[in-house]
């Protein structure tokens, strides 16, 4: 069957503005969108650019604005939508468009690094400690669901914060990897990881929107963990009682 | 554009970041080169776990783990380099939990683990729980902790970055030359020492459970450098691809208590392998599946069998397989709690690679002469510890222990190697190869090229060769690296340019892929992941040997070093 995809282009060599391209498709409904993109790369436009890696939604490279949400094109397929409309293909929001689909995430990556992971010291890897730390169910359980992160950058095209108020803000995804950490009953900078988060443009510019928590492809609590993260900042500034 | 670093890895996947971060932690500058930006790697697909004989669910121990490998392997692995791997596999797990690896944990908050095909107890009696794991996300967790570790010690990563050639000077590896593919400018890495860690080439087939980036450039490198390549027949074919698609589902689904089931609804492994039943080895596996297809016992005579999930338990389902269950709602539609999963084989891994030694120092020939400066580690590397077939779990022990021992040997050997002057026009030769390209007005396009290059090595050198098959499909690549000059690019854009990376990357896996046929036809036996049809029994007194082929101004020519045997004589091999 013919499914019409409409597709945002932009080459900055070229175009003063973006524009939109129709492409009339042959596909099947099981199709994976990104099948679909690779067919019109492939037979009809060689210039389409877009990132894909692994094509099952696990690396994170293929975030897209598909019909005005962000998802992975990997893991939408044809009848995820009303195909007998056209599918609209746009890059990720609130990043900036370097050539049609593809977007600049150095400012992603940036602020997941922002976050600060903990520094082993080099005595401890070479294999002086003895085997591995005990963790017990409950205490592994406590940020299992930020482990599904594939760094994708879906929940920063949807936030809100981020795209209206404040495009400083640290995000979604880097609050996420930051609470991947401070739950995690191994880790030993608890204190200085809730400190980073309490920087200007940190946890508290968000707003609970939960529009992470809706287009993320992992299905994470994303909102949720960052409401746990708040909750522990401010039960450590408690003093403690004996 | 110039850089300089003491050590530059291309490729960022585990056993690249492994090494990059060794050096790192010891004051070496480290760029990370990759043409996927770092944590888009393949090494993040890998689910079911790592193999260790920590012997946190039951007794084991590492001359077990090593039996088990060199049986798995058909005997072809060497035994040195597997009693190294098998005996620091414990301790790289350690050092892999210290590192904040999330691994799954068992009632006593221990790291868990479960079985996996080809890992038995006491030499072969009954299967073992050796694999340690997160959920079935192991690869993505260990990747995301080396990540982190990396960015705190200042490992610079040049993302899309595509590398074209290794530079040499005085016979000595001082670094590569690539271009941006953002803006197809030529970089060139100006170090003390490169490791190539680049991964395997699973898209030379037309179904695979590899990424579109796993097109076997760390390999053609070698080639282009006339290097040799080690043992490049065995291609491994993992039994349970989604039919279709080739996404893997992991040996965890048979190892959580998943069956394969034929059309009669038999549990047919239980004939090919009556101790190990649906884990055993995957060469076997894939075999026997391939074998009941052929039988007319395929579902509904079709060429797919089942992988029945149905009788774990849901919860533990969605504890220990959820990426599996949740990507065969979404592509499937259905439950695996509620139908069996269509599967076939689909091409996974490259037993053979780069030939190393066990400090990942570059081998030029047969007797181990060892090239200066250049390292490699990972799937691209053949060190050998896989042989003829590898057991699922050992790759990332694999990329972890041998990834460290060639970062711990660089440190070492770094302060004796000074910058060796970098030659001239490193940086033209791969403009003029991108110009070429980008001005090139062939009547060829490399979308078909490729499909039939996949269709080639699928029907005639996959699970089943003979020496027929792959005289036609050495005479059919061969035609296709011909009509490669003829290629015209349309796309002449320097930005994100897919068509010409897609085209560098054919002409690499066509290379990659002669090697692979070249290889296969020497071979006249039958071990592991390589059958010949006409061939059938392996032949140890004639094959007990490593095949090394390389270019040579005459075309492909073939070598064999022995294998290296310890403890374990070669046997019959029964599951």
């Amino acid at each position: 069957m013919k499914v019409v995809f409409k597709i945002y282009r932009f080459n900055p060599k070229i175009d003063l503005e973006p524009h939109f391209d129709v492409f009339n498709v042959e596909v099947e409904p099981t199709d994976r969108i990104l099948d679909c993109l690779n067919k019109i790369r492939w037979t009809m436009d060689s210039s389409l650019s877009f990132r894909m890696s692994c094509a099952h939604g696990i690396c994170g490279s293929d975030g897209l604005t598909i019909n005005g949400q962000a998802a992975l094109a990997c893991q939408k397929l044809v009848k995820d939508f009303d195909y007998s409309q056209e599918i609209v293909v746009e890059p990720l929001r609130y990043f900036d468009v370097v050539k049609d689909l593809i977007v600049d995430l150095e400012p992603f990556f940036k602020r997941i690094k922002s976050i600060n992971a903990q520094r082993i010291p080099t005595a401890l890897i070479v294999g002086d400690a003895e085997k591995e730390r005990v963790q017990n169910l409950e205490e592994r359980s406590e940020f299992d669901d930020a482990l599904k992160c594939i760094l994708c950058g879906c929940c920063y095209s949807a936030c809100p914060v981020i795209t209206e108020q404040d495009s400083d803000f640290v995000g979604p995804a880097a609050i996420l990897r930051a609470h991947r950490y401070i739950f995690d009953s191994r880790t030993t900078d608890v204190t200085e990881r809730l400190a980073v988060m309490q920087k200007p443009h940190g946890i508290w510019g968000c707003k609970s929107y939960y529009m992470c928590t809706v287009v993320c492809p992992k299905k994470i609590k994303v909102t949720q963990a960052i409401l746990r993260t708040k909750k522990k900042i401010i039960l450590e500034q408690q003093p403690k009682s004996e | 554009m110039i850089h300089q670093y003491d050590v530059i890895v291309i490729g960022g996947g585990i056993a690249g970041l492994y090494t990059a971060l060794t050096t790192a932690q010891n004051n070496c500058r480290v760029a990370v080169i990759s043409k996927v930006h770092v944590t888009r790697s393949h090494s993040v697909a890998a689910q079911g776990g790592i193999a260790a004989s920590i012997g946190n669910e039951e007794e084991d121990h590492w001359e077990w783990h090593m039996y088990d490998t060199i049986k798995g392997s058909d005997y072809l692995a060497d035994q040195d380099a597997v009693e190294a791997l098998t005996k620091e596999a414990p301790n790289a797990i350690y050092t892999l939990e210290h590192l904040g690896v999330p691994f799954s944990r068992n009632q006593q908050g221990k790291i868990e683990q479960r079985r996996f095909g080809g890992h038995t107890k006491n030499y072969g009696q009954a299967p073992i729980k050796r694999a340690c794991y997160v959920s079935d996300r192991t690869g993505r967790a260990i990747m995301d902790t080396l990540y982190d570790q990396c960015l705190q010690y200042d490992v610079t990563f040049y993302n899309e970055v595509f590398i074209q050639n290794l530079l040499f000077s005085f016979n000595h590896c001082c670094g590569a030359a690539g271009y941006d593919v953002a803006t197809t400018t030529p970089h060139v890495f100006h170090s003390r020492v490169v490791v190539i860690a680049t991964g395997g080439g699973g898209r030379i087939y037309k179904t695979t459970s590899n990424g579109f980036a796993s097109t076997g450039d760390g390999f053609a490198l070698a080639l282009d450098a006339l290097l040799p390549l080690e043992d490049m027949e065995f291609v491994q074919f993992h039994p349970t691809g989604i039919y279709g698609l080739g996404i893997l589902v992991s040996e965890a689904a048979r190892a959580e208590g998943g069956v394969l089931r034929n059309g009669l609804g038999e549990r047919f492994m239980e004939r090919y392998a009556p101790v190990l039943k649906d884990l055993a080895p995957r060469d076997i596996v894939s075999r026997a599946i391939l074998k009941e297809i052929s039988d007319g016992k395929g579902i509904e005579g079709k060429d797919f069998v089942h992988l029945d999930l149905r009788g774990i338990d849901k919860e533990q389902l969605n504890r220990k397989l959820p990426e599996i269950s949740s990507f065969i709602r979404t592509y499937l539609g259905i439950d695996p709690s509620d139908s069996p999963i269509p599967v076939a084989p689909t091409c996974h891994y490259m037993m053979g690679g780069i030939p190393t030694d066990l400090q990942g120092h570059v081998l030029t020939d047969i007797v181990g002469s060892v090239l200066p400066g250049l390292y490699a580690v990972g799937e691209c590397a053949c060190v050998s510890v896989h042989g003829a077939n590898r057991l699922g779990c050992n790759s990332l022990i694999d990329l972890v222990v041998f990834g460290r021992f060639a970062g711990m040997n660089i440190i070492r050997e770094i302060k004796s190697k000074v910058l060796q002057p970098l030659p001239l026009q490193a940086e033209s030769i791969v403009e003029a190869k991108i110009n070429r390209l980008l001005e090139s007005s062939g009547s060829e396009c490399v979308p078909v090229l490729r499909e039939s290059m996949q269709r080639v090595m699928t029907e005639q050198c996959s699970v089943f060769r003979s020496g027929q098959t792959l005289e036609n499909a050495l005479g059919e690549i061969r035609q296709l690296e011909k009509r490669c000059l003829n290629v015209g690019l349309t796309n002449k854009s320097c930005i994100f340019n897919y068509e010409l990376q897609e085209m560098l990357e054919l002409t690499n896996m066509l290379k990659v892929a002669e090697v692979i046929v070249f290889s296969a036809l020497k071979r006249t036996e039958s071990r592991g992941a390589h059958f010949r049809s006409d061939f059938p029994e392996r032949n140890d007194e004639e094959w007990l040997k490593h095949t090394f082929v390389s270019e040579s101004p005459m075309g492909l020519k073939e070598s064999f070093k022995p294998v290296a045997i310890s403890k374990f004589a070669p046997e019959m091999r029964r599951y």
